[in-house]
């Protein structure tokens, strides 16, 4: 703060304190020219008024605050002065994060943290090894410890649920975390690099158009569902089998998806009757012909990389008999 | 007897001009200097205006009282930052007129809210928040993805904001103010959000949220 403002703080702040207490000092004052208990000579129905002043304990306590206020400045400061007890909430002035981090570790080098970074620092202390730990390990260890299961849940409940749902389950369009059925593949690993980095589907474009329109949307959607063994009519699914040839780039040849293949495009499998945007033969179609493209977010810089290694425990611990 | 305060007493316009005196001491001693204070008036380095759909998406995000509901202020406590990210910094909000900060969280904290969700997810969720989020009680927004934008005020929104910001924005190697939108955006502000529905423009106002700060 510059010194002009500095000094507008101190003279309006201590200038408004001292302007209370002249002004208490005056309205305390008997200006009534009739002694104190004295009757002011107004009668109204038989009833007096006195000259009574305000009650002592009353009026002392307004002079307590403004000795209370002296009291508080000296302790958390004002203007540029920082008091005797040097309080900050946060750091200030922050421009980058990278900022944000120097100051707290030149915070840290003179040993004076402000309030947030000592509430960190203690949490880090207390959970710290505790995550450490946890790190040390593989996922597929974690997956079978009561402690890190629990901790992994917590995390997916705050951050994970509100697309995969609280039982992980998943919705129309977020897939289900449960089952063996996987997009980018199961293992553990690779469940990790999904969280940390997001996925981005390369993304079904829309191939209405290029199908020849509704008739050969419909028999590719008909040939699909066939591959569930679901009920179909067999002339348009034939009919759809040799316009696949198109699907089988990312779905594979036999359908069952990219994971399988082991390629990350995130194409589902289109044989084992689960269906990511629904499987009715109209929700089916209305993949076909306007195209889809799921995102995963990347968790990396949100959660940092311990607490996705124990989400990814967790995640991979669902789907595990 | 006399009183000496019954001039103020009796006098409305009086006591009115000392009573707005008595409290504007506060405001004077807090807001004022913050005015004029570096820390609060340099933008921080990884900010950039919010482009021509951002910014439609912002005036929806105003008209539908989303910050009613919703704070864009994350306080530096531990419990704040766990769950949304670092504490939001005055560099961050330096050209925002208004602000959105919020006062009050029936929904959480959206400051940081860009990028953690899909632009899919924003879809099912504003126009069906249960669909999502079965113990949500936000209301759905389902006129947004058929309202089309028709774009004819955007370019003096954006000039507006060149004119608000007029002493905060970058400033280039010579130390002169960059405006906020160049020309040639102010020229393509119509065409860029023309035909786009009023849930695209939301949802890029979403997604473009607390990237600032890097």
């Amino acid at each position: 703060m510059s010194s002009f403002w500095n000094i507008w703080v101190w003279v309006l702040t201590l200038g408004s304190l001292v302007g209370c207490f002249i002004l208490l000092r005056y309205c305390l004052t008997n200006f009534a020219g009739v002694p104190e208990g004295e009757p002011t000579g107004h009668t109204f129905d038989g009833i007096q008024e006195l000259n009574n002043p305000l009650p002592k304990w009353w009026s002392n306590f307004f002079l307590l605050t403004i000795v209370w206020a002296f009291l508080y400045i000296a302790a958390y400061g004002l203007g540029n002065w920082t008091g005797i007890i040097g309080w900050k909430s946060s750091n200030q002035g922050i421009l980058n994060l990278a900022e944000s981090k120097a100051q707290v570790a030149a915070a840290k080098e003179n040993g004076y943290l402000v309030q947030y970074d000592r509430e960190i620092a203690a949490a880090d202390a207390k959970y710290g090894p505790i995550f450490d730990a946890y790190a040390a390990r593989s996922i597929e260890e974690l997956a079978t410890d009561k402690e890190a299961l629990k901790v992994g849940q917590r995390l997916f409940l705050q951050n994970c649920s509100q697309c995969h749902g609280s039982n992980a389950s998943g919705t129309t369009g977020f897939p289900d975390l449960t089952d063996k059925d996987w997009l980018y593949a199961g293992d553990p690993e690779t469940i990790k690099q999904s969280i940390l980095h997001g996925r981005k589907a390369n993304g079904m474009m829309a191939w209405g158009a290029t199908l020849g329109g509704e008739q050969g949307v419909k028999d590719v959607a008909a040939y699909v569902l066939s591959l569930s063994d679901r009920e179909v009519d067999v002339a348009s699914a034939a009919a759809g089998k040799d316009k696949f040839a198109m699907c089988a780039a990312c779905h594979g040849v036999d359908g069952k998806g990219s994971a399988a293949m082991g390629i990350a495009l995130g194409a589902p499998n289109l044989t084992d009757n689960i269906w990511l945007y629904g499987g009715s033969q109209r929700a089916v179609e209305s993949s076909i012909n306007n195209g889809r493209a799921g995102v995963m977010p990347a968790w990396k810089d949100i959660l940092g990389e311990q607490k996705v290694h124990v989400i990814s425990a967790y995640v991979y611990s669902l789907s595990q008999d | 007897m006399k009183n000496k305060h019954e001039k103020f007493e009796k006098n409305v316009g009086l006591f009115a001009i000392f009573t707005i005196l008595a409290i504007s001491i506060g405001g004077l001693v807090e807001i004022t200097p913050l005015f004029f204070q570096k820390a609060t008036n340099t933008p921080v380095d990884s900010l950039r205006p919010y482009t021509a759909l951002e910014m439609e998406g912002r005036d929806i995000y105003i008209r539908e009282s989303c910050n009613v509901c919703h704070s864009q202020m994350i306080r530096p406590f531990r419990a704040e930052t766990e769950r949304y990210g670092h504490y939001s910094v005055a560099g961050e909000g330096v050209w925002e007129h208004p602000f959105l900060w919020g006062s009050k969280r029936t929904g959480p904290d959206l400051a940081r809210v860009g990028g953690r969700y899909s632009d899919d997810w924003h879809r099912a969720h504003l126009l069906d928040p249960r669909s999502v989020v079965p113990e949500s009680n936000m209301p759905a927004f389902k006129w947004l993805a058929e309202n089309k934008l028709d774009g004819e005020l955007t370019e003096r929104k954006l000039a507006t904001f060149n004119f608000l910001t007029r002493n905060r924005s970058h400033k280039d190697e010579q130390g002169n103010r960059i405006p906020l939108y160049s020309a040639e955006d102010l020229a393509g502000a119509k065409a860029a959000v023309k035909g786009k529905t009023e849930m695209e423009a939301l949802i890029a106002y979403l997604q473009s949220l607390g990237h600032a700060l890097k």
